[in-house]
């Protein structure tokens, strides 16, 4: 087969009934490895890798903390594009697949947000500090109530599908510059925030900061919560779908009756 | 397009409320602040430029409901939506007559109510060239987040969830060349940073608003 051809064939799932048929038969291998994934990671992490010199047994909360920052952003990346999807090609499908993956993301957000609280507590002293990387979060954070928030507040579906898709365009512009606002605007305010983030294992520097013994359960974990959140979504886009479907049961039924 | 922004104006100034609102709430909450941080003058001139830029902010947000869901109640945005006049402009008339009912007379506002939080003489001038640029950028997106949220029943508190975080990178570049302004360090870069969201945001949010305008008309 062709590219062209694959990715033509790629559109055959915005057919709710073939999406929901595919889905059903790779979702089990989803939850399955996924599970499987995180937990071989966790206990690796947890019991089989050595104490950091310095921060002792909490530097193994990476193991929760990075996975989940990193889906936090993902998770936002994946309803931009199925936002583009819905906007350009009017499927359905993928209008509900950014509908479920939102409150994943809510949720990712908040567990990279709170075992950083929860590390930074006896690490830097304080549960939380105005670093550029955590008011970030918690602006992305925002950024996802939002979101969700105006899915809620619209009663048609489809004008809702269309108004929270232009809301994750206009919105990733300004998640994007608002963290070079928020980097820009703690260089101002204190220098110290380089140290800070130097102590922090986080991010986009971890293969030089993270030693390859912490590396690999953690790599580990990554690829757990990537399955964990395809998974999460599938299942989610089908209660979607299939929730939409007794609507227009009932509707039909009230319209007959 | 000017007889809607006058139509506008003169609705803003007649309609009682609308025009003194965002300036009552703007002095309101520069004379509570010394109450709940205390009046030590230092402490005041140290976060007189943020409060200042906070309290704008506010009253420009306090103000945005009103924007367009009073013509979306009479009608006379659907009139506006089958008139010759592209959206686009529509929408880009709105903002500015927005601009010219809060956003200027606040930026008039300011350097009288900076005496009152003892702002310091260099401050001044940086307060109001920074929010004389700033507040157009908040006009613009405030429309629209009111043009997102026009078709809700109690779309205001909403309204304010969805532009609160848009409004981050300005009030950040704003209240940062407001403060260096304040203390003598240089404002170039903040102050170009905070032009180019403005004049970004008022070339391209524009065609974003009448989009989602057009969705909520149909």
């Amino acid at each position: 087969m062709s590219i062209a051809a694959k990715a033509n064939a790629l559109w055959e799932y915005a057919n709710p009934r073939k999406f929901l048929a595919t889905s059903e038969r790779v979702m089990p291998f989803f939850w399955v490895s996924s599970l499987a994934c995180i937990v071989v990671g966790l206990v690796w992490g947890f019991f089989f890798t050595p104490d950091d010199y310095k921060q002792g047994s909490t530097v193994k909360i990476i193991y929760l903390h990075v996975p989940a920052a990193l889906m936090a952003i993902n998770c936002w990346l994946m309803m931009l594009a199925t936002s583009l999807v819905w906007l350009v090609r009017r499927h359905h499908v993928s209008a509900l697949a950014a509908r479920a993956a939102a409150p994943v993301g809510i949720v990712m957000t908040l567990i990279a947000l709170a075992t950083g609280a929860i590390w930074g507590q006896p690490m830097w002293g304080t549960w939380w500090a105005w670093d550029p990387r955590l008011t970030s979060f918690l602006i992305l954070f925002l950024f996802y109530l939002g979101y969700v928030a105006l899915w809620e507040a619209i009663e048609d579906p489809d004008t809702a599908a269309d108004l929270t898709s232009v809301l994750c365009l206009v919105g990733s512009v300004f998640a994007i510059l608002s963290r070079y606002a928020v980097n820009f605007w703690n260089q101002g305010l204190h220098q110290g925030a380089s140290v800070m983030r130097a102590a922090a294992v986080t991010g986009a520097d971890t293969e030089e900061k993270v030693s390859n013994i912490y590396f690999y359960p953690l790599l580990l974990c990554i690829i757990g919560f990537v399955l964990l959140f395809i998974a999460l979504v599938l299942y989610r886009t089908g209660t979607e779908i299939r929730a939409r479907r007794v609507k227009a049961l009932l509707a039909r039924e009230r319209v007959n009756g | 397009m000017i007889a809607l922004l006058l139509r506008d104006l003169k609705l803003a100034f007649r309609a009682g409320g609308g025009f003194g609102l965002g300036l009552a709430f703007f002095l309101i909450v520069t004379v509570l602040v010394p109450f709940s941080v205390g009046p030590q003058s230092s402490l005041l001139s140290t976060i007189a430029p943020g409060v200042l830029w906070l309290g704008a902010l506010l009253a420009c947000l306090l103000s945005l409901d009103r924007l367009l869901a009073l013509d979306w109640e009479d009608g006379s945005l659907d009139l506006l939506a089958t008139a010759p006049l592209p959206l686009e402009s529509v929408v880009t008339i709105k903002a500015l007559a927005h601009w010219l009912t809060t956003g200027l007379p606040l930026v008039l506002a300011a350097p009288f109510l900076g005496v009152l939080l003892n702002l310091p003489v260099p401050g001044f001038f940086w307060l109001v060239v920074s929010l004389l640029i700033g507040t157009p950028a908040m006009s613009v997106i405030g429309t629209f987040g009111a043009a997102l949220t026009v078709g809700l029943k109690r779309g205001g508190l909403l309204l304010s969830l969805l532009v609160l975080p848009l409004y981050v990178p300005t009030l950040i570049f704003g209240a940062e060349v407001a403060r260096r302004g304040a203390t003598g360090m240089e404002t170039q870069t903040p102050l170009l940073m905070l032009a180019g969201i403005t004049a970004a945001t008022i070339a391209l949010l524009p065609f974003a608003s009448a989009a989602v305008l057009r969705i909520n008309l149909r």
